[in-house]
């Protein structure tokens, strides 16, 4: 395992892509952020805004990254053949996977605690001068708030997992394209599926088994919310999804010639 | 051991007739890129599992649809109510309370009104306060002269009349609409209102003092009995108050039900039949209307002449209580993400494999190698989800008028647009996708950067409450989400307030205005590949 996990580290470092992706997914997640932020108005109270959900809004174009950088992880190395040394050089393959999942989880919790970080920071900034502010009822943002810390340390999470998610997803699939439309497809999907169907018992019930509407609810900070499901019950949600991609791609990883 | 017999060198027609140079070599490509997709298997699979789960989805969410007036309707879980339609064919409201008169062919109703004023029907006034009259402040509440073919909801009608704060205006047959005097009616400021008939033609005029009218406008109503209804009338459709956009479909507005009240003294009406006398009557007030109507309608005339009229409902074309077909096309966006992993491997595989090299050197202009492909992959995806789509349709129609939910009746015209609109649309998006893997030779880059410019704007602004709603419209503008807006089969109406969202299919941009951004979206992107894939080596 530690061979792997040292052999996986390396082949990750050692791409140029890594850095750039990781340093696109924390850009693109605090820069939409700070927009959104931007464009946040509230000039008399009184809104519906949930700041934590306004700051971290980037998080919806960053995960795409993240999923993208996760699949390639896999899908990667099958373009290229490296898959085929990499399975000579380790025949355990359920290890092999594992240890991808681990050093991805590594680097993605970093990059996603950046993300996180700079977007509460540019909420923080920015939002009081778009009325969420102290005056509205609105404290400023701070990690000392039990449920902003929740908020922080959840999508952070999120994002992680879904970075396994995908990694399931493409150790499944295989090929990069068609495992980036599956995890992009599981995503948007349902939620559009969702409100278009009219029945509101059967809309919820969707947006639970979502990976992203119920994922995302551990961002809720504000009242009695609106949110689908409670939030660690949406991030298990999640996780299962993750943990179902991971347990399929595992063992077609283990019944399939590379 | 046996020998070969054949003596004939090649007695067989060639597989494929031999290709002339020159104008033929399009076509040649053509084949080429064809024989070159036909001939994955996944890809055709992929195709076909896709078509079939877009009409799967479709009906699904066609017998899963039930709109909120079904569920809290008249006739309880088992409702069906039919939208009345207005003489153009399009769904309306119908619904207020009209002090008539019968009216012949030749004649005049003048009137003056001197105030209007409204009351919550729920005990709370629109913003809040106790339930007490006070001056209109639903921007649509409307009093008036109107006439009209008869108080069946969905007649024919013209009329003029008070609004709470669009001023004076002309309004016909529901979709017609004309501005005249600005500002509000008091009994300081009152406003003169005249309607005259002559025969088909009704005119409107308006006046601050009874003596210098000015005409408003003047419309016909086709076949117009010779005995129509004239007299006052009031509505008030009820506060609506836009929220933040609503995670599911049927929010968006927080509306309170309202009761207008209108004081009318001066009625003159000339030209009415002998020995007729005012009748109130409540027009579309039964249990047929899921319209909210008022508890206190009704009208009082005093001793000198003068009426008070209250009424409650609308007299406009219906925006909220139906659904459209496009909401069937929901199943696309399967169809839609596999076509765009296609489009975008369809370039980013020969670069993988190492095929272009070969494509590039039977074919050294390179632009028509991408013109060709763009023409395969554009053609089969239009006609794999037409062809969905029309199943989608002609199944789910039915199936969603037999669970409930009345249907906007669209002419003919507008639904091809929206059926072959859509169609068409996810070809575009697949011809995007196909556009960006050629700038990017990297399969999983294009899905990405093409599903996410495609479905995530109109995700964001749909479906999940977080963005604020100009930016949110702002971007159904300028991505190439903007192409959407083409599923729009019910016009947005600056006389109805509602709430105008995607999440409720209205788009900020005219349909082949949205159409035109995504496909200048697909143009862009493949000029820029056609540009590239000449500069770069392959």
């Amino acid at each position: 395992m530690r061979e792997s996990l040292h052999a996986e580290w390396t082949k990750l470092r050692t791409l140029a892509s890594t850095t750039r992706l990781l340093i696109a997914a924390a850009a693109l997640t605090v820069a939409v952020g700070a927009a959104v932020d931007a464009a946040t108005r509230c000039p008399s109270g009184g809104c519906n805004d949930d700041p934590a959900k306004v700051s971290l809004a980037g998080i919806y174009l960053g995960q795409v990254v993240v999923a993208v950088m996760a699949v390639l992880v896999v899908s990667g190395e099958y373009s290229t053949g490296m898959i085929r040394v990499t399975l000579a050089a380790a025949p355990r393959r359920i290890t092999v996977l594992a240890a991808k999942a681990i050093v991805l989880t590594g680097l993605i919790l970093v990059a996603g605690a950046i993300s996180v970080a700079g977007s509460l920071l540019a909420g923080r900034l920015i939002l009081p001068d778009h009325g969420i502010s102290p005056a509205h009822g609105y404290p400023a943002i701070s990690l000392g708030d039990a449920p902003m810390l929740r908020a922080a340390f959840g999508s952070v999470l999120y994002l992680a997992l879904i970075a396994l998610l995908s990694l399931g997803a493409a150790a499944a699939v295989r090929e990069a394209a068609a495992a980036i439309g599956v995890v992009l497809g599981l995503l948007y999907l349902i939620p559009i599926i969702a409100f278009t169907v009219g029945a509101p018992t059967l809309s919820r019930h969707l947006q639970q088994i979502a990976p992203m509407t119920a994922g995302l609810a551990v961002q809720a900070t504000t009242g009695p919310s609106s949110e689908p499901i409670g939030p660690w019950a949406g991030l298990g949600v999640l996780a299962a999804w993750a943990a179902g991609a991971l347990l399929l791609g595992g063992l077609l990883l283990r019944s399939r010639d590379a | 051991m046996t020998t070969a017999t054949n003596t004939t060198t090649d007695s067989r027609p060639p597989a494929d007739p031999p290709i002339a140079p020159g104008r033929d070599r399009f076509a040649y490509l053509l084949r080429a890129e064809w024989t070159k997709f036909r001939t994955v298997r996944g890809w055709i699979v992929a195709v076909f599992v896709s078509m079939v789960l877009t009409v799967l989805l479709g009906l699904f969410i066609s017998s899963h649809s039930h709109i909120a007036p079904c569920t809290t309707g008249p006739n309880g879980g088992g409702c069906s109510y039919i939208l009345p339609n207005g003489p153009g064919g399009e769904a309306v409201t119908d619904t207020y309370y009209f002090v008539h008169r019968a009216l012949t062919a030749e004649g005049t109703i003048t009137v003056r009104m001197t105030s209007l004023s409204e009351a919550s029907e729920n005990g709370q006034n629109p913003q809040g306060g106790p339930a007490q009259k006070q001056p209109a402040s639903v921007p649509w509440s409307k009093a008036g002269l109107i006439i009209t073919a008869g108080s069946d909801q969905g007649a024919a009608y013209a009329a003029v009349m008070v609004t709470g704060s669009h001023g004076a205006r002309m309004q016909w047959n529901y979709t017609g609409d004309a501005p005249g005097l600005a500002g509000d009616v008091s009994a300081a400021s009152p406003r003169w209102l005249r309607l005259t008939r002559a025969g088909d033609l009704v005119t409107g005029y308006d006046s601050a003092d009874g003596a210098n009218w000015t005409e408003i406008g003047a419309v016909t109503l086709p076949g117009l009995a010779s005995s129509v209804q004239a007299g006052l009338f009031v509505t008030s459709p009820g506060s609506t108050t836009p929220t933040n956009q609503g995670a599911t479909s049927a929010s968006g507005t927080s509306s309170g039900a309202t009761d207008a009240t209108a004081d009318f003294d001066h009625v003159d009406l000339t030209g009415g039949a002998p020995g007729g006398s005012w009748t109130g009557t409540s027009v579309g007030g039964g249990s047929e209307s899921p319209y909210p109507t008022g508890s206190a309608v009704g009208y009082r005339q005093n001793a000198d002449g003068s009426f008070a009229v209250t009424g409650s409902g609308d007299i406009a074309p219906d925006v909220t209580d139906g659904v459209g077909v496009s909401v069937l096309f929901t199943g696309l966006f399967i169809a839609l993400i596999a076509m765009v992993v296609i489009g975008a491997l369809f370039m980013t595989a020969e670069y993988r494999r190492g095929l272009i090299r070969a494509t590039l050197a039977a074919s050294p202009r390179r632009g028509w190698v991408l013109a060709a492909k763009a023409v395969v992959l554009g053609g089969v995806t239009f006609a794999a989800e037409l062809a969905a789509l029309a199943a989608t349709v002609l199944i789910g129609v039915p199936l969603l008028r037999s669970s409930g939910n009345p249907v906007y009746p669209v002419t003919v015209l507008t639904e091809a647009r929206a059926i072959v609109g859509a169609a068409a649309l996810t070809a575009v998006f697949a011809v995007f996708a196909l556009g960006v893997g050629s700038i990017l030779r990297h399969g999983a880059g294009a899905v990405t950067a093409a599903l996410t410019a495609v479905v995530l704007p109109y995700l964001l602004t749909a479906g999940i409450a977080v963005l604020p709603t100009g930016a949110a419209q702002w971007l159904m503008r300028v991505t190439p989400a903007a192409g959407f807006s083409i599923d729009q089969v019910v016009p947005a109406y600056p006389q109805v307030a509602a709430a105008y969202t995607p999440a409720n299919g209205f788009f900020p941009l005219a349909p082949w205005a949205g159409f035109a951004v995504a496909c200048g979206y697909a143009v862009l992107a493949l000029g820029l590949a056609a540009y590239l894939i000449r500069r770069r080596d392959a």
